[in-house]
């Protein structure tokens, strides 16, 4: 029997404006794995990331997570994110009116989950925010609000992690160091990961990379 | 996700406190102004039923009124005492209750007159006894209460009805307090009731007899009308000192009797007759354009604390479009986030018009404890007015509908726009 794909896009195609972004794209990404898209800015990176999160509509080709189409209705869409896909955004998207843990415990009881707070500790803990889980998102640093969104994105037990430019603003050292902690924590959390980039000095730590061009994929 | 509009409405604590008082404030001048008229209207009404008709001296009938029925003005005058046998002899009449005023205990008025004023307002006693022989004095509840007057006590009366520590007391003619009345809510628990003959003998005006034959109703006297002096005291004029009194509180027998005996005494004797209920509904419809004029600002302060809900919010949900994206995206359904950011303007409307009840009830209290004339018509300050519902329900309302607008805007967020935006 074949193992169903955490990921799996089948040509794939999205056009804005009637400028085409992606052409005839086509992904797998196994579960548990470990894949990076790379590409310079206008690549299609973050379109990629809007369609596969159900932001955006293709218009041509499927889009299929852990088995189910991301590709219907507005409101199924919403319920796959929700049940099978945690993201972090490139500007992180804490909630400045909440604490840390409320802001892990918003992200749990939004993606259906019963309030469990020795997960939400034991997330922090794996990040390294113990000792900042009252601290208020405007009190941390970039790289603490960094592992705080990680964390939050980790809680409601996600098939698929998938990040947005998660080291665009790092030196090499904090980037190496985010790059191990999304791939630690995912697969404590039994979550396969997904991010997009243009920081080349990734692809060293992942055992799929893809390269988006404009128009066309080299793999 | 009321937790998370808490968590907002604190994220910005000041511009929701501000909000929460202006509101508060609308809320509390309504709540004033609806339990000041409310019972000033009631207290007007309850101390006016069963009085059809009063009859005093010439001079504003608003003043008569105020003086005779609810014991907040200075009298026109006094009236000659025949004129009680006279109107007790009409068939139209059933009942006549004359007054005597001209001293104070204390600022509360020592009122002459008979018992079946008591009864007129339904009074009844707490302790001791009715008054009856001279000196005798029934003391209401607030009086007493206020004063400390207890049963057996004997006390001074001051002269004239101008202030609260009157003028001259009547040294040689002391009262006793022969009983206390219970709470009625009306213009009875402020007063200290004697007999007309008492106030008479205090005032060194000789009477004979008259009072029991006056009180039957049987009297013939033939007193001449003399006019009050302003400063209330018109008891009695010195040259003369014959007996007058100086209001009746007249009930008709029959419907007959208000078409006959205003025009009557209004068109063949020095004397005028006020209807209570025309004078009293004037009083009010005068109170009332004030009333109303301050009512229309509290509403316009209130739409003022709407508007400033909605511009907060609009802005509060402008600059957090990136969390509504966000909540969006992590599996809040639309309904929801548009109910979080609904749920932060009714509480604020809420809280609002909680402070508001708080304060208005608060500030009465205050006024009613420094103001002499609050106390005069006994308002209540913590009394709760079934409209003050209707307030409420309007300030969340104003609310609901100021937080309509942003709200809205959650249906229209472009989430993956949003989202890749910068903040």
């Amino acid at each position: 029997m074949t193992e169903v794909a955490a990921l799996d896009i089948r040509d794939l195609g999205h056009a804005y404006s009637g400028r085409p972004i992606l052409s005839a794209f086509n992904l797998a990404v196994p579960v548990g794995s470990h894949t990076v898209l790379l590409g310079p800015s206008g690549s299609g990176k973050t379109t990629l990331i809007n369609l596969v999160t159900g932001l955006l509509t293709p218009d041509a080709g499927t889009i299929m997570v852990g088995g189910e189409h991301m590709t219907g209705s507005a409101a199924a869409r919403d319920d796959l994110r929700r049940r099978r896909i945690g993201i972090i955004f490139q500007t992180l998207r804490l909630v400045a009116a909440l604490s840390v843990v409320d802001n892990l415990r918003l992200a749990q009881r939004l993606s259906g989950q019963r309030r469990d707070d020795t997960i939400i500790d034991h997330l922090l803990d794996g990040v390294g925010l113990s000792h900042r889980r009252q601290a208020n998102p405007r009190q941390l640093s970039q790289g603490e609000a960094q592992r705080a969104a990680i964390a939050r994105a980790l809680v409601g037990k996600p098939d698929i992690l998938i990040a947005d430019e998660p080291t665009s603003a790092l030196d090499d050292l904090n980037a190496k160091k985010v790059a191990e902690m999304l791939i630690r924590t995912s697969n404590a959390r039994g979550s396969t990961l997904l991010i997009a980039t243009h920081d080349a000095r990734l692809k060293a730590h992942f055992e799929q990379a893809v390269t988006l061009k404009p128009f066309r994929v080299v793999a | 996700m009321f937790s998370l509009a808490i968590a907002y409405l604190r994220d910005r604590i000041l511009t929701t406190a501000l909000n929460i008082l202006l509101l508060g404030i609308a809320v509390a001048t309504l709540v004033m102004l609806l339990n000041l008229s409310s019972q000033v209207g009631q207290r007007f009404e309850k101390d006016a039923a069963g009085v059809d008709l009063v009859v005093g001296a010439k001079g504003s009938p608003l003043q008569l009124i105020l003086s005779a029925l609810y014991q907040i003005d200075m009298p026109t005058g006094n009236i000659p005492l025949s004129a009680v046998d006279t109107l007790r002899r009409d068939p139209s009449v059933a009942r006549v209750i004359p007054m005597a005023l001209g001293d104070t205990f204390r600022g509360y008025r020592i009122v002459g007159t008979e018992p079946s004023y008591v009864q007129l307002h339904q009074g009844t006693l707490a302790t001791g006894r009715m008054f009856g022989g001279h000196g005798e004095a029934l003391i209401g509840s607030e009086v007493a209460r206020k004063t400390g007057m207890s049963l057996g006590q004997q006390f001074l009366g001051s002269h004239g009805l101008g202030d609260a520590d009157g003028g001259s007391e009547h040294e040689g003619h002391p009262f006793r307090a022969v009983g206390i009345l219970k709470p009625t809510g009306s213009v009875l628990d402020r007063l200290v009731l004697v007999s007309m003959e008492t106030v008479w003998d205090v005032h060194g005006i000789h009477h004979g007899d008259i009072s029991h034959d006056h009180a039957n109703g049987h009297g013939e006297h033939h007193q001449e009308h003399h006019h009050a002096d302003e400063a209330g005291h018109g008891l009695h004029d010195e040259a003369e000192l014959k007996p007058e009194v100086t209001a009746l509180l007249v009930t008709y027998r029959n419907a007959f009797g208000a078409v006959r005996v205003p025009s009557l005494i209004n068109r063949q004797t020095d004397m005028q007759a006020a209807v209570p209920a025309i004078e009293t509904a004037r009083l009010l419809s005068l109170l009332g354009v004030g009333i109303d004029g301050a009512r229309l600002f509290a509403w316009l302060l209130a739409a003022t604390g709407g508007l400033s809900i909605f511009v907060a919010l609009l802005q509060a949900a402008s600059a957090r479009e990136g969390d509504l994206a966000l909540l969006r995206v992590m599996g809040a359904s639309p309904a929801r986030v548009f109910g979080t950011i609904m749920a932060e303007g009714l509480i604020t409307a809420a809280a609002g018009a909680a402070v508001g009840l708080l304060l208005g009830h608060v500030v009465l209290a205050f006024a009613v404890s420094a103001f002499e004339r609050l106390q005069d018509i006994s308002l209540d300050p913590w009394a709760l007015h079934p409209g003050e519902a209707g307030i409420v329900a309007a300030v969340l309302g104003i609310g609901a509908i100021a937080s309509l607008v942003p709200a809205i805007r959650v249906f229209r967020i472009d989430l993956a726009q949003t989202l890749a935006r910068a903040s």
